[in-house]
């Protein structure tokens, strides 16, 4: 049947349509006003500070220093003779040096607590596309994934908006430090039951965006029990896994499953990518861990749509092999990050505000109940407009990270320069007393 | 209750079904290559790979551009001052340099006909991947989008595995070289119609993989207005469109809708530097379309396939370079013309005819004059005698969804001139001795009577297991993005 071509828009799919890709929540209406106005040390002293986007720029002199001395790395040797091989090259195994590396600085990450085997490895455009990846794989359109909250908000899109999977949230509260509990887990589960969906699996992030903090041993052996339980999947995103402060305490799924000699691991994946810990997000790599041989088969097959760039993956094959670099690496970065956190953590007391204690992430996870007019999502996100038009920070109001709990906020402190943390300190600093002497 | 759930079900539907396409017994001829690469001095008698679509002509030109622009990698000395803000650049609209050098080299392609702008580029993984997004953007589980065939046979996967669509090919035949007809087209949407499949659009390459063909200009036309009417969308793939290396040139969709009345709401480009550059690892795709709602949607999707910035880096100074651009064009389609013309000559003079082309990394051969009995059949069994006896991994025209058996996708751009000799002397040496057929030889009628199957150690299957994945070549579809 023809359409006469007056009609108005042409059909678009209703993915197309839809508005699950997320941008239109307030996590994103902050990034708007920095744009608009971006706080600049010497040139625009009054713009806003970006406090709500979690990238580590604390370690860049240790991979530029790399680079200087190894500038072979990338140019692919003397006279340029694997350049062809390398520009040629869209296995979608990936570089086996690549995938060498990568389960080498994993395994140097967790410690030695765990070994990966590089042909488990699959390799994905970013973390971004290696969990939208894992979706398709786990469930099909319709189905549920249970994900505690608070969650990255990012999560909406790339576990639900093409896949046509829903997220049902396990809720967690601060009466608990906002851990996982059995009964939490249960009644997420029961939720979807009662909503008619099958829950296919749960996707925890460990470290936890936006908590930054690792989530405990016991509290994994409860979820790995419960997955075991209701046979379904694991997926254990572990971006920042290389971003603690300490080298003991992060603890990976990886380690359970040793400490369980690997029964029942093949329901379980993780997740890994370099856009936290090495701050390299531009570069697109991400990884698929998974211990089900079907799923590393088909993972790898429809990496196909999202391949790393064969050039990036000589570079980083190249440095990440290099043991002496990693290792000095990962220490300083940890140093780098716990000094950050410390200092944040004494401005806000100081300011008289109280953080969730972290121990990881490149963010803290930050209480202002206090300052509410009244305890609801409109509640904060008032206050969130406050913050964002008036003291000028762009922070993450803890609504956009479905948080059940009015009142938190993720801010980043590992983006920025020294200079510029104390600057967003002064101004919060100075809306307390603000506050404070309305009060009084 | 869920202890009884069977274990097949732990997967998606998406995760067990065939859509990825990798079951299909084109992958034979890869084995056989895989298990028996030839090589000049060590292995002479091993399978020739013809079946690769790769352009490995110019490399000695980019190598040159890359010692002498040291700067354009942000991990030499000479350029690590930028790795900082490229490393941390993850916004899904790409380098403004990027773009720009992109859309630049998209015009010149387009013999400088048209203008690209810089705002509508958005990446994608590989035009896989960009291939894969647009159906996304325009069409829901279960429609369709019609496709001239033969056709590229990883579409199979890009366009249905994870968005759920389908494939109503468009039947194009040799006796108007395999054109694209109007009644032809219309044909396949009322069947498409009838049977309640909602047709979202037509999708094609343009230069034609594996015809090696350009449309012409009232083909374009005709499609435009076959759209129009009908209020779908078209998408062109127009990722070989500097292969092109004779006349007629090359004519992007984008400049016929310049003169034309049309809504430009449903027309769409996927680019790709794979082909045209031989970059295929750099994972460059392109998403250009003229409909603002695409274009939006299509970069909120480029997140799960953005293009490494430390690429766009590297490629924005390299095709920004005028002078170096112009001169690798000229001389891929020089070396590209040259190699044609070696194989189909080399052809002719043993009576194997090809479809005349001028573009591509390929050339669509006729071998139905060999065939035994002209069916599917009947290729498959000439073909698996190709790969076994003349050791020539080329693609048999029924993995290409060519409705006549006979014809074989021929790849010419992936060896050196070494290679190309030897490759072409078996073809030859074949085709004589097929030729051979009064003489009470047994060994002319040799292919048709000997065993046809293919054994290989069923070890050696398909990647089923993840452990052995060094026992294929890098350059197997089995393991490649695209063929």
């Amino acid at each position: 049947m023809a359409i006469e071509n007056e009609q108005p828009a042409v059909g678009l799919s209703k993915v197309a349509v839809s508005e699950t890709h997320g941008e239109d929540s307030p996590y994103f209406a902050g990034w708007k006003a920095y744009d608009e106005n971006p706080y600049d040390e010497s040139s625009n002293q009054s713009g806003v500070i970006q406090m709500g986007l979690a990238e580590n720029q604390v370690s860049f002199d240790l991979l530029e220093k790399y680079l200087e001395e190894h500038s072979e790395a990338s140019s692919w040797g003397i006279g340029a003779p694997g350049f062809r091989e390398n520009a040629l090259f869209q296995d979608y195994h990936g570089l086996k040096s690549f995938r060498q590396a990568m389960a080498n600085f994993m395994e140097q990450i967790r410690g030695g607590r765990a070994k990966f085997d590089p042909d488990r490895i699959v390799l994905t455009a970013g973390a971004t596309a290696a969990n939208e990846l894992l979706t398709f794989i786990l469930a099909d359109p319709g189905d549920a994934l249970l994900v505690p909250t608070p969650y990255y908000p990012g999560l909406d899109r790339d576990l639900r908006w093409r896949t046509g999977v829903k997220i049902v949230p396990i809720h967690c509260d601060s009466s608990n430090n906002f851990q996982v509990t059995p009964e939490a887990l249960e009644a997420a589960y029961e939720c979807a039951e009662s909503m008619n969906l099958k829950v296919r699996g749960v996707l925890i992030t460990n470290p936890s965006n936006p908590l930054g903090a690792t989530i405990q041993r016991s509290v994994l052996e409860e979820i790995l029990e419960f997955v075991t339980r209701k046979n379904i999947h694991l997926v254990s995103d572990e971006i920042y896994s290389g971003s603690t402060f300490s080298s003991s305490e992060f603890i990976s799924i990886a380690e359970i499953l040793e400490a369980h000699d690997y029964k029942n691991s093949e329901r379980v994946h993780i997740v890994y990518s370099l856009s936290k810990d090495l701050g390299l997000p531009g570069f697109r790599v991400g990884t698929i861990y998974s211990y089900n041989d079907k799923v590393v088969t088909t993972a790898r097959r429809m990496s196909s749509f999202t391949l790393i760039s064969s050039q990036t993956q000589h570079l980083l094959a190249c440095m990440l092999s290099n043991k002496e670099f990693t290792e000095n690496y990962i220490k300083t970065n940890r140093e780098s990050l716990r000094k950050r956190y410390e200092m944040i953590i004494k401005g806000l007391k100081n300011a008289g505000i109280e953080c969730l204690k972290g121990n990881a992430g490149l963010f803290c996870w930050m209480n202002l109940s206090p300052l509410l007019e009244e305890s609801t999502r409109e509640g904060e996100l008032a206050l969130w407009k406050v913050i964002l038009n008036e003291v000028r920070l762009n922070i993450s109001p803890g609504s956009s990270c479905h948080c059940s709990e009015p009142g938190w906020f993720r801010v980043c402190f590992a983006n920025m320069s020294e200079q510029t943390l104390e600057v967003a300190l002064e101004r919060i600093h100075k809306l307390m007393e603000q506050r404070k002497s309305k009060e009084t | 209750m869920e202890r009884t759930r069977k274990k097949g079900q732990l997967l998606s539907r998406m995760a067990t079904n065939d859509r990825h396409g990798e079951n299909s017994p084109y992958f034979d001829g890869w084995k056989a290559y895989d298990e028996n690469p030839f090589h000049p001095s060590q292995n002479p008698d091993g399978v020739i790979q013809m079946g690769l679509a790769e352009n490995q002509l110019c490399f000695d030109l980019i190598k040159k551009w890359i010692l002498e622009n040291p700067d354009a990698s942000i991990c030499t000395a000479e350029g690590v001052d930028k790795l900082k803000n490229i490393a941390i650049y993850q916004d899904y609209h790409g380098l403004k340099e990027f773009r720009e050098a992109v859309a630049k080299f998209m015009e010149r392609v387009g013999g400088n006909r048209v203008t690209f702008d810089p705002n509508r580029i958005v990446m994608g993984g590989g035009a896989t991947g960009a291939n894969e997004t647009v159906m996304f953007c325009l069409a829901d589980p279960g429609d369709a989008f019609l496709v001239p065939a033969p056709y590229y046979p990883a579409f199979a996967r890009d366009l249905r595995w994870r968005t759920g669509l389908e494939i109503v090919p468009v039947d194009c035949k040799s006796s108007n070289n395999f054109r694209i007809t109007r009644a032809a087209l219309e044909e396949a949407y009322e069947k498409a119609q009838s049977s309640n499949i909602n047709v979202k659009g037509v999708i094609l390459a343009n230069p034609s993989n594996p015809l090696g063909t350009v449309l012409d200009r009232e083909t374009m036309r005709s499609l435009v207005s076959f759209v129009n009417e009908k209020g779908i969308h078209l998408v062109c793939d127009e990722i070989y469109a500097a292969t092109v290396f004779s006349s007629p040139r090359f004519i992007s969709i984008a400049e016929i809708i310049q003169d034309m009345d049309c809504n430009r709401d449903l027309i769409h480009i996927v680019y790709s530097l794979s082909k045209d550059m031989g970059f295929p690892g750099f994972r460059v795709g392109i998403v250009y379309s003229f409909n603002d709602v695409v274009v939006n949607c299509a970069r909120k999707m480029s997140s799960f396939g953005l293009v490494s910035s430390q690429t766009q880096y590297l490629l924005a100074s390299m095709l920004s370079d005028e002078e170096f651009v112009g001169n690798f064009l000229r001389e891929s389609s020089k070396r590209l013309a040259r190699r044609h013309s070696v194989f189909t000559k080399g052809l002719e003079q043993v009576g194997i005819s090809c479809l005349k082309s001028n573009a591509g990394l390929f050339f669509w051969m006729n071998m139905r004059p060999l065939l035994k009995e002209q069916t599917a059949q009947g290729e498959l069994e000439l073909w698996r005698a190709i790969i076994s006896e003349v050791k020539l991994n080329v693609s048999p025209g029924s993995s290409f969804q060519c409705s006549e058996p006979g014809w074989f996708r021929v790849c010419f751009a992936n060896m050196d001139d070494e290679t190309v000799e030897v490759a072409l002397e078996r073809i030859r040496a074949f085709v004589l001795q097929g030729k051979e057929e009064d003489a009470p030889d047994q060994k002319s009628q040799r292919w048709h009577k000997k065993s046809l199957r293919l054994s290989f150690s069923s070890s050696r299957l398909y990647d089923e297991s993840p452990m052995s994945p060094r026992m294929l070549s890098p350059h197997s579809p089995l393991v490649r993005a695209r063929t």
